[in-house]
C-alpha cells in the first residue's frame, strides 16, 4: 500500500481509539461535579458512595485517554511532517494552550480527586473535582478549535511558496473564533456529555436488572438521565447549527452529507439511501425541501450540489453520506430513549420494565458510535483537503518516512491497542461486578468532619 | 501583548528548555523508580509502595513532555517536523514504552493474581527503562548532530542514530534517572525498605559520575560545536560549579537523614545539567553534520514573531498558575507512602 493510505489508516485508527475515552471523561466529569455537589448540599452519604464509585470508573477511563493521547500529539510530527511545518505557526499556539491550560489542570487535580479523599476537606476535594472537569472541557476546546481551523481557516496569511509555504497567524482571536469553531465545539461537548451520561445510565440499569445496589442505582440513573435528556436535546440543537454552518462554509461537504449532485431548490433530505459515485446518483427515501430548510431555514432556497465542485476536490460521497446518517439516526434514537426512560422514571415504573432496562444497558454504545460517526463525517467530508482549500492531505505527509516503517508502527499500535482494550474491558467489568463499596456509606478521615450527624436515607 | 525588542527566538529556545527540564526533573524520578522497581522492591507490598510513591504525580509529570512537545511544535515547527519524522521508529518505540508503562501502573494492582502482577511489574520496569534510554539517545543525537538535507529533512537512518556517543548519553540518562528515583524513594519509604533504597544511592551516583565524565571527554574530543560554545563564552563553565556542588551534597544529606534536601540537590543538579546542555547547543536545535549549514536553529526554524509573542503571553499567564498548583499538590501528598483502599 502507498504511504498516504497507510498514514491515513494509522491516524484514523489511533484517533478513533483515543476518541472512545475523552468524551467519557468529559461527560463523567460533569456528573462527578453534580454528585459531589449533591453530597455537600444534602450530606446524604449515598452521594458520597456514588462519587467514590464513579471516580474509580473515571480514573480507569482517564488513564487510557492520557496514554493514547500522547500518541496523537506525536503523530502530527512523525507521519504528517509537511503538514506540521505548514500549520505549526497557527495550530501550535492552540496545542500549547491546550497543554498549559488543560492538561496540567486535569492531571494535577486528578491526583487530588483520586488520592486526596482522606488528605483534604470535602470542600477542597469538591474544588479539585471541578478543576478536573474544567480541564477536561478545556482540552476539548483547544483541540476542536485547532481542528475547526483546518475546516474553516481564518486569521492567517500564507508566507513563502511551494515547498516552503506556510500559514502564519495574523489575528489570534480570528483563528480561535474561526467560522466553524463554536458550532463544532458545542456539538462535540454535548456529544461527550451523552457518552458519559449514558455510561452511568447503562451501568445503573444493569444493577436494576440484576436487582443489586437498588438505592445506588436509582440515584445514579436519575442524575445520569437528567444529563442524558438535556444533552440529547442539545445535540439536536447544536447539530442543526453545525449543519447550517457546513452549508455556508463547506458546500462540497454539505452536498456529500446528502449525496446531492445537482444544485437546485427544494433540495431533499434522505431518511436512508445509497450513493452510486460512478453513476453520480443517489437513491433512497427522501423528503423534498427539507435539506434546503436545514441549510437556510427555507424549503425554497437552492442548495449547491456536488457538480459545482471540481471532481478532484470532492470528498468520498457515500462514506460521508452513510456516517452522517448513522450519526443523525442514533441522535434521534437517543432523544426518544431519554424521553421514554424519563417518563418511566417519573411514573415510577422504570425499575420494573425489563425491556426498557435492557435498552438502557446497551444505550452506552449509542453515543460512542454516533461520536465516532460524527468525527468520520467531519474528517472524510473535508477530503481531499487536510487544511480546507489550502493543503491537500496527500501534500501533508512526512517526506522521509517509508511505507515499511508505517507498517511496523501499525502492527505495534494494533497489538498494543487490542491489549489495552481487552484490559480496559476486563477491569471495567471487575469494577462493575464489585459495585459500590458499602463502607463508603460512612465517610472516614477528614471527610467525616462536619458530617457526623448525617443519617443515611434513600432518595 | 507587545514585547518590544525582546529576542523572542532566544526566549523560546530557553522556554522550551525550561519545559523539557521540568519534564526531566519530574518524570525523571518516576522513570527512575521504574528502573529500580524489579531490583530493589521484591515483595508485593514493597512494589505497591514504589508504585504509590509516584501514584498521584506521575500523570502530571508526563504532561510536561506533552506540553514541551506542544511548545516545540508551536515555537519551532521545522524542528518538530524534522525530528519526529526523522526519528520515526525511535519515537514509535518511545510511545510503545510510555503506553505500556502508564497502563502497567494503572492495571498492576487491580487484580490479585501473582502472574498478572508479575507481568505488569515487568512492563512497568521495561517501559521505564526503555523510555529513559530512548530519551537519552535522542538527546545524544541532538548534541552530536544528525544528517540534514537542503530541504531541512532528516537524511540519516534509524541504525545511524545508535552510535556510541548517543548510546553513552542513553546510559548516562539511565544512571541519572535511577539515582534521582532512588533519592525520591528514600524520601517516600521507611524502615527496612528505605535502608535498602538508601544503600543504592551512592553506587548510582558513582555510576552516573563515571558515565558523565566519559561523556564530557567524548564531547570535548568529538563534538567541536559544543566545545566551541564553551571556548567562546568561558563563563559557561561557571554552570559546572553548582552542578558539582549539588551532586556532592547528595550523599552528605542522605547520611544526615535529610532526604528532602538530597532530593532538592538532585533536582538542582539536573536543572544545571540541562542548562549546560542548552547553552552548549545554542542556537542549534538540531545540529547538522556533516553539513552544518543545514542546521536548524532558534532563528531559521521558528514560528513568526507574532506567534512567539502570543505563546509567550499564554505561557506568562499559564505557567505561574501551573507551578502554584503543582507545588500545592506535591504538598498535599508530602510524607511517607501509606497504603489505603484507593492505592494502586
Amino acid at each position: 500500500m502507498e504511504i498516504l493510505t497507510l498514514s491515513r489508516l494509522q491516524f484514523a485508527f489511533t484517533i478513533s481509539f483515543h476518541y472512545l475515552y475523552p468524551p467519557l471523561s468529559i461527560g463523567l466529569g460533569v456528573l462527578l461535579v453534580a454528585t459531589e455537589a449533591l453530597w455537600l448540599k444534602t450530606k446524604n452519604p449515598l452521594f458520597h458512595q456514588m462519587a467514590r464509585f464513579w471516580t474509580k470508573v473515571f480514573a480507569l477511563i482517564f488513564a487510557i485517554g492520557v496514554a493514547t493521547g500522547i500518541v496523537m500529539e506525536f503523530e502530527f510530527g512523525t507521519n504528517w511532517a509537511t503538514y506540521s511545518r505548514y500549520v505549526g505557526d497557527v495550530f501550535g499556539s492552540a496545542l500549547a494552550a491546550e497543554g498549559i491550560f488543560a492538561f496540567f489542570l486535569e492531571s494535577g487535580f486528578l491526583a487530588v480527586l483520586l488520592f486526596g479523599w482522606d488528605k483534604i476537606g470535602p470542600k477542597m476535594h469538591f474544588f479539585a473535582t471541578c478543576m478536573v472537569a474544567l480541564g477536561a472541557h478545556f482540552s476539548a476546546i483547544w483541540i476542536v478549535v485547532a481542528n475547526s481551523w483546518m475546516q474553516t481557516p481564518a486569521g492567517f496569511h500564507i508566507v513563502g511558496d511551494s515547498l516552503h509555504a506556510r500559514a502564519e497567524i495574523t489575528d489570534f482571536w480570528a483563528m480561535v473564533f474561526n467560522p466553524s469553531s463554536m458550532e463544532r465545539l458545542s456539538h462535540t461537548i454535548v456529544g461527550a456529555w451523552q457518552a458519559g451520561a449514558w455510561l452511568m445510565v447503562s451501568i445503573s440499569a444493569w444493577y436494576l436488572l440484576r436487582k443489586q445496589h437498588r438505592a445506588f442505582a436509582l440515584a445514579s440513573i436519575k442524575i445520569g438521565l437528567a444529563l442524558s435528556l438535556t444533552a440529547s436535546v442539545l445535540t439536536l440543537v447544536t447539530g442543526d447549527r453545525s449543519a447550517s454552518g457546513v452549508a455556508r462554509n463547506q458546500p462540497a461537504k454539505f452536498a456529500a452529507l446528502e449525496g446531492l449532485w445537482e444544485t437546485g431548490q427544494h433540495a431533499p433530505l434522505h431518511l436512508v439511501g445509497w450513493v452510486n459515485e460512478r453513476a453520480e446518483t443517489t437513491r433512497g427515501i427522501a423528503m423534498p425541501g427539507l435539506l434546503s430548510w436545514l441549510a437556510y431555514g427555507d424549503t425554497a432556497k437552492a442548495v449547491s450540489g456536488l457538480h459545482d465542485t471540481p471532481k478532484d476536490e470532492r470528498p468520498p460521497v457515500n462514506i460521508t453520506f452513510q456516517f452522517f446518517h448513522l450519526m443523525v439516526g442514533i441522535g434521534f434514537a437517543m432523544i426518544a430513549l431519554a424521553l421514554w426512560a424519563s417518563w418511566a422514571l417519573w411514573r415510577g415504573t422504570l425499575a420494573n420494565s425489563r425491556t426498557l432496562l435492557w435498552l438502557l444497558v446497551i444505550s452506552v454504545l449509542g453515543p460512542q458510535i454516533a461520536n465516532q460517526a460524527g468525527w468520520w463525517t467531519a474528517e472524510v467530508g473535508r477530503q481531499p483537503w487536510i487544511v480546507y482549500k489550502l493543503l491537500r492531505t496527500s501534500q501533508g505527509l512526512s517526506a522521509v518516512v517509508h511505507a515499511n516503517q508505517i507498517v511496523a508502527s501499525m502492527i505495534m499500535f494494533t497489538l498494543v491497542y487490542l491489549l489495552l482494550f481487552a484490559a480496559f474491558i476486563f477491569l471495567l467489568n471487575e469494577k462493575i461486578r464489585h459495585g459500590p463499596d458499602e463502607t463508603d456509606l460512612q465517610p472516614s478521615g477528614k471527610l467525616a468532619l462536619g458530617f457526623k450527624g448525617a443519617k443515611g436515607g434513600g432518595l | 501583548m507587545n514585547f518590544g525588542h525582546l529576542d523572542l527566538n532566544t526566549v523560546w529556545f530557553a522556554l522550551v528548555g525550561v519545559l523539557f527540564t521540568g519534564y526531566v526533573i519530574l518524570d525523571g524520578f518516576d522513570l527512575g523508580v521504574g528502573v529500580l522497581h524489579l531490583f530493589v522492591a521484591r515483595r508485593d507490598e514493597e512494589r505497591r509502595v514504589f508504585l504509590n510513591a509516584i501514584g498521584p504525580v506521575w500523570d502530571g509529570n508526563e504532561v510536561w513532555l506533552v506540553t514541551g512537545g506542544g511548545a516545540l511544535f508551536a515555537a519551532f515547527p521545522m524542528v518538530y517536523a524534522t525530528v519526529f519524522s526523522g526519528f520515526y521508529l525511535a519515537f514509535m518505540g518511545l510511545l510503545c514504552a510510555l503506553i505500556f508503562r502508564a497502563v502497567a501502573i494503572e492495571f498492576r494492582s487491580k487484580h490479585p493474581s501473582p502472574r498478572w502482577r508479575t507481568l505488569w511489574d515487568r512492563s512497568f520496569a521495561l517501559g521505564s527503562l526503555g523510555s529513559t534510554l530512548l530519551i537519552g539517545v535522542a538527546m545524544g543525537n541532538i548534541a552530536w548532530g544528525v544528517p540534514i538535507d537542503a530541504r531541512g529533512e532528516f537524511a540519516g537512518t534509524f541504525l545511524g542514530l545508535l552510535h556510541p556517543y548517543a548510546l553513552l548519553m542513553g546510559a548516562t540518562t539511565v544512571a541519572l534517572f535511577a539515582m534521582h528515583g532512588a533519592i525520591y524513594l528514600a524520601l517516600k519509604t521507611e524502615g527496612e525498605l528505605q535502608a535498602r533504597v538508601r544503600a543504592r544511592i551512592n553506587p548510582l551516583i558513582i555510576a552516573f559520575i563515571l558515565c558523565y565524565v566519559l561523556l564530557t571527554l567524548a564531547t570535548l574530543l568529538y563534538v567541536p560545536h559544543v566545545t566551541e560554545a564553551f571556548r567562546r563564552e568561558p563563563w559557561f563553565f561557571a554552570l559546572v560549579v553548582p552542578v558539582v556542588l549539588a551532586i556532592a551534597n547528595i550523599p552528605r544529606e542522605v547520611n544526615r537523614g535529610h532526604e528532602f534536601f538530597a532530593f532538592l540537590s538532585s533536582c538542582a543538579a539536573m536543572a544545571g545539567l540541562m542548562a549546560i546542555f542548552g547553552v552548549g547547543n545554542y542556537p542549534y536545535l538540531v545540529y547538522s553534520q556533516p553539513l552544518p549549514e543545514h542546521s536548524l536553529t532558534a532563528f531559521n526554524a521558528a514560528s513568526s514573531p507574532k506567534t512567539l509573542a502570543i505563546m509567550l503571553t499564554i505561557a506568562l499567564i499559564g505557567l505561574p498558575v501551573v507551578l502554584a498548583y503543582s507545588v500545592s499538590i506535591y504538598w498535599i501528598f508530602r510524607g511517607k507512602v501509606r497504603l489505603d483502599k484507593m492505592s494502586y
